[in-house]
């Protein structure tokens, strides 16, 4: 699993998640919140979406980890592949 | 005491064979029904009313998501009463606007939907959804229109089991009169075909309709029927003091009459002949009339044996002594039995009566009992050339609550 899958991976989440939303032009570094219109109640599908497909979990401690795309696959690489 | 005169303005709808006033109000007169079949978890394929709007007509994807199906047959009918009323909220005092929407239950369809959710992870509760209180809390339904709309005034949902229609308009009624708000969105809303508990709660009962054609599966009256289809919808009415609609040249389809809501005190599920009597005879004083002035009764009969022997009982009661019956039909034949929304979509099946004279019929009687045979029934096929200018709308429900709205022809 490279960052560049574990992006896709994210993507796919948010997708269903905020469907109305044009993904194709995320900025990698910029915060989600900051491009996307995503709440606190979007997040906490983020976590539960990940935790339902990958069995991947996201403690609360470490929900700043999924601010932007890129810190997403800083974080969630090494959890996909210890799942791997 | 004389009471502030209350109009209806609007009307937004979605039933199981139609998704306008005009599209519900043809197939009616045509004798079309709506209902089809569903796979309902765990209990294979059954008759149920089905709505077929656009839900993003008035919402995005993600508030789809998020909200109930409720929230949104809510959403969609309160736009469309809004459209037909020519009212722009944005233009007014939204603080001043009331949401007043009946429901027989909330909720089940949620948390049935997480149970199943959890089953497939073997019970662990870490995956039950953050979403599940917003989506159950009993004003869901109202809240979602609040939210979608900016409507800051009161808005919350009337439980009334099968009564509940009727009470939306009631209560936007009184509020109204009681200068809580300055308009009204009130009526009534279902999604009770999505939770099987429903089904199994009236199979188990013996009283969940079946037939091998879903069209003829709900018959009120008719010897055969075996009991109620379940279905969704929703019917939203504007409603404004007379005044107020008049001043801004609003369409009126009617005026509030009378109406009236009592208790069985009887029994938790059987009806009770004799109140829902006393409810109609009261609802028909509290109007200042009489029963020679009533011309159309809508019963809320729901096809099952027992329940629709004891409504005829209780209107052929009142109506007694009348030289010339009032017509009598029945609107779930075509629609199912909407719960929530019933009372008041079965009222907006029956106001253009006063435009058109027509009255539309009670579809499926193959042979009618002869326990449901009282004069005035309207059986099959429409009755033309009727003159309506006051229709009495019965809606009754579980833990004996009965609820009798009657509408009157504006005349200024």
């Amino acid at each position: 699993m490279t960052k560049d899958d574990c992006k896709k991976l994210v993507i796919d989440i948010i997708s269903d998640i905020a469907p109305d939303e044009d993904l194709s032009a995320i900025k990698p570094e910029i915060r989600l919140r900051d491009q996307l219109q995503l709440d606190s109640m979007d997040f906490l599908d983020i976590v539960m979406e990940l935790r339902k497909r990958h069995g991947i979990e996201v403690p609360e401690a470490d929900y700043a980890h999924l601010a932007s795309l890129e810190s997403c696959a800083e974080y969630l690489t090494p959890k996909f592949a210890a799942k791997a | 005491m004389k009471q502030t005169r209350i109009v209806i303005t609007g009307i937004g709808l979605t039933a199981p064979n139609g998704n306008s006033l005009a599209e519900f109000r043809k197939n009616l007169l045509n004798g079309v029904s709506g209902i089809t079949t569903v796979d309902v978890r765990f209990m294979g394929r059954h008759p149920a009313g089905m709505c077929t709007f656009d839900p993003l007509k008035y919402q995005k994807k993600k508030d789809v998501r998020i909200g109930t199906r409720v929230g949104g047959i809510s959403i969609y009918c309160a736009r469309e009463a809004l459209a037909d009323a020519g009212v722009n909220l944005e233009t007014r005092d939204r603080s001043r606007v009331g949401i007043y929407l009946g429901i027989t239950e909330h909720g089940n369809v949620e948390t049935e939907n997480e149970v199943y959710n959890i089953s497939q992870f073997k019970y662990d509760t870490k995956f039950w959804t953050h979403h599940h209180n917003p989506r159950t809390v009993a004003n869901n339904p109202a809240g979602e229109v609040s939210l979608n709309l900016g409507i800051t005034g009161p808005a919350y949902t009337i439980g009334a089991a099968c009564a509940a229609g009727n009470m939306g308009l009631i209560h936007a009624a009184q509020m109204l009169r009681l200068g809580e708000i300055d308009f009204a969105l009130g009526g009534g809303v279902s999604e009770s075909p999505q939770t099987f508990g429903i089904f199994a709660g009236f199979k188990s009962q013996n009283a969940l309709a079946a037939h091998e054609d879903p069209t003829k599966a709900s018959r009120p009256f008719d010897k055969a029927r075996n009991g109620i289809v379940i279905s969704e919808g929703g019917c939203i009415y504007t409603l404004e003091r007379l005044e107020d609609a008049q001043a801004r040249g609003a369409k009126i389809y009617g005026e509030i009459a009378g109406y009236h809501v009592n208790s069985d005190a009887t029994d938790y599920v059987l009806p009770n002949p004799e109140r829902q009597a006393e409810c109609v005879r009261k609802a028909i004083v509290h109007a200042g009339m009489t029963i020679e002035d009533i011309d159309l009764v809508n019963t809320h009969a729901t096809s099952t044996p027992q329940g629709d022997i004891q409504e005829c009982q209780a209107i052929a009661e009142v109506f007694k002594g009348r030289s010339t019956p009032p017509h009598i039909n029945n609107t779930k034949s075509f629609i199912g039995h909407a719960m929530g929304a019933a009372g008041a979509l079965e009222l907006a099946g029956n106001l253009p009566s006063f435009d058109d004279g027509v009255v539309h019929p009670t579809i499926n009687v193959d042979e009618l009992d002869p326990q449901c045979d009282i004069p005035g029934l309207v059986i099959n096929h429409p009755k033309t050339g009727a003159k309506i200018d006051v229709i009495l709308n019965n809606s009754f429900g579980m833990l004996g609550i009965n609820s009798t709205l009657i509408i009157k022809r504006f005349a200024a």
